[in-house]
């Protein structure tokens, strides 16, 4: 099964928030934490990660900084700011309201009947 | 293969990476860096994985997936990447580079603040701007080209006989502009106004295209210079419109007239110094941003051969001659130097190896139909000169200039319909308007240096 590309998308800037207020990190740790956490089903590619961590930090949400590890290797780390936090609960309170809505649905449908497909025919 | 030479082929790997990617716009070193370093981490896990460092690296390139991909996304959160921004100092990539872009800034500023200090400079003598306007009026070419020369020289590392010729031109430039006794009201002194700038201009050329004054494609690229020189000229001088006149606005808002220090100072010296301005950001943007001469032809072109084409039209349809005045032959003059400049600057962008194509056929009717009205014009302006007005300087000048221009299109218009026809290269009609270059100049001197005596000083 694959995540639907609008769907990834859309749940792109609550994760990269989600995981920056865990801690700073930087751009593979990041994919590798998603990839972890999704099980591998959620696949990001650089050119999805890297330019929504630019934009984040041109909206101020994160804090950038070049740290140098193991010799004359640089690795940009990201920091969230107050104000992406303050983004990231708003982000957050939003997808509680669509996933309680979704839930409720899900178990609707489970109480009557499974889902099968009707032909629309057969009603005449 | 030893873990040493596996690591070295790695990283020669990652170097031709880094090459790869960088040739896009839209990556930035730091991106490179990032993405460089993102890389790294996936080749390290793939290599603990038990891959060699070689599988590793391909895997991981992979991994990331196309360049055309990552780089349209880039451009998604970046879009100002694809504007070619001009970088005037720092940024440019390489320190080298970087240095000489600030030590090529640093000689702009000395020339621009020479030729705004020579401006004033006479005024030590008594010359003051209000009061001898006819002394300015011949000499203003003289307080900025020479500084554009100098700038020019300079950043060509010109030899010692090129720098002697550029002296020795601008000083008899000098005097002609000084040395005739012509009258503030003298028709002479217009022309020497007039031709002075043309001929020093071309001395410029000489300092622009340095050793190279023989070939021609340095000649096509002074040509191009001129056509952006002017366009970032009037840039620059409109901005220094609007400045003066919130300068005056403001100032007169709170009871100080700032009339004097506007005529007086900020304009002559703006001026001037913006001639060096304009040749300083020519020739430092000229890899950077598009040339925007061309594009104004391409636009024009089509509408200034409509245009004429209904004049010859409208002569044929209404049999009115045309009503030659003192001013015609100066317009037509005016004419045929726009007709000639749409075809220089579309000469100078095109491809001289691109097969002919439709605008090559626009441009010969827009040339045809501009010598067709200018025959006509002659044909009724000879005979008055001859009985009616009798020969003056101006009409003399302006006869000349007509003819230079006449014969150089009609010329141009023979080579055009040979191109077309698949008869000669393009090149020759390049070659043509280039070795042109001698003749206009060659005709202002004349103007300047023998006219005054000609036509007795009037």
């Amino acid at each position: 099964m694959k995540v639907a590309k609008d769907l990834v998308a859309a749940s792109a800037t609550p994760m990269v928030l989600g995981i920056l207020a865990d801690g700073e990190s930087y751009g593979y740790a990041i994919l590798r934490r998603i990839n972890e956490l999704s099980g591998g089903e959620l696949d990001w590619t650089e050119g999805l990660l890297y330019p929504l961590l630019h934009r984040l930090e041109r909206l101020g949400y994160a804090q950038s900084s070049w740290q140098s590890v193991a010799g004359e290797r640089r690795r940009k780390y990201y920091r969230i700011t107050d104000k992406g936090l303050a983004e990231l609960a708003e982000q957050r309170r939003q997808w509680d309201t669509v996933t309680d809505a979704l839930k409720e649905i899900w178990l609707g449908l489970g109480e009557r009947r499974p889902l099968t497909a009707i032909p629309l025919g057969c009603r005449a | 293969m030893t873990a040493r030479t596996g690591q070295e082929e790695l990283a020669a790997q990652f170097e031709q990476w880094r090459r790869y990617v960088l040739r896009r716009r839209e990556l930035q070193p730091s991106d490179a860096d990032e993405l460089e370093d993102h890389l790294r981490g996936s080749v390290d896990e793939l290599i603990a994985a038990g891959l060699s460092p070689d599988e590793a690296f391909l895997v991981a390139v992979k991994r990331m997936g196309s360049l055309d991909e990552l780089s349209r996304e880039f451009a998604r959160e970046h879009s100002e990447r694809l504007w070619k921004q001009l970088v005037l100092t720092g940024e440019a990539g390489s320190p080298a580079a970087d240095t000489r872009s600030r030590r090529d800034m640093w000689a702009m500023v000395i020339c621009a603040a020479g030729a705004a200090v020579s401006i004033k400079a006479p005024e030590l003598f008594g010359l003051r701007l209000a009061d001898d306007g006819a002394f300015y009026a011949r000499n203003f070419a003289l307080f900025a080209l020479p500084w554009l020369a100098v700038f020019l020289a300079w950043r060509r590392h010109a030899r010692r006989p090129l720098i002697a010729t550029l002296v020795a031109l601008f000083g008899l430039g000098a005097v002609a502009a000084n040395a005739y006794p012509l009258a503030e009201e003298s028709k002479s002194l217009v022309l020497t106004s007039i031709h002075l700038p043309i001929a020093l201009w071309l001395v410029v050329g000489l300092a622009y295209v340095a050793d190279d004054w023989r070939s021609s494609r340095r000649r096509m690229d002074f040509i191009r210079f001129t056509g952006e020189w002017l366009i970032y000229f009037v840039l620059i001088a409109l901005g220094g419109g609007v400045l003066s006149l919130f300068l005056y606005h403001t100032f007169n808002a709170i009871g100080i007239i700032p009339q004097e220090f506007i005529s007086q100072w900020l304009l002559p010296c703006g001026a001037v110094a913006g001639a060096v301005v304009a040749g300083w950001l020519v020739e430092a943007k000229q890899s950077v941003v598009e040339n925007i001469a061309p594009v104004l032809t391409r636009l024009f072109t089509p509408l200034f051969t409509a245009a004429l084409l209904a004049f010859l039209v409208a002569v044929g349809w209404t049999s009115h001659g045309i009503n030659v005045d003192r001013e015609a032959l100066i317009l037509f003059d005016l004419l045929l130097i726009v007709v000639l400049g749409l075809l220089l600057y579309s000469i100078s962008a095109r491809d001289p190896l691109a097969p002919t194509g439709l605008f090559d056929k626009l441009q010969l009717a827009l040339v045809v139909s501009a010598l067709a009205i200018d025959v006509l014009v002659l044909l009724a302006i000879t005979a008055r000169i001859t009985d009616e007005y009798g020969t003056t300087p101006n009409r003399a000048a302006a006869l000349g200039e007509n003819l230079i221009l006449l014969a150089n299109l009609a010329y141009s218009a023979w080579l055009l319909l040979r191109f077309i026809r698949r008869r000669t290269p393009f090149t020759a009609l390049e070659r043509w308007q280039t070795g042109y270059l001698p003749v206009y100049a060659g005709w202002a001197w004349i103007v300047v240096l023998l006219f005054p005596p000609l036509f007795s000083y009037v």
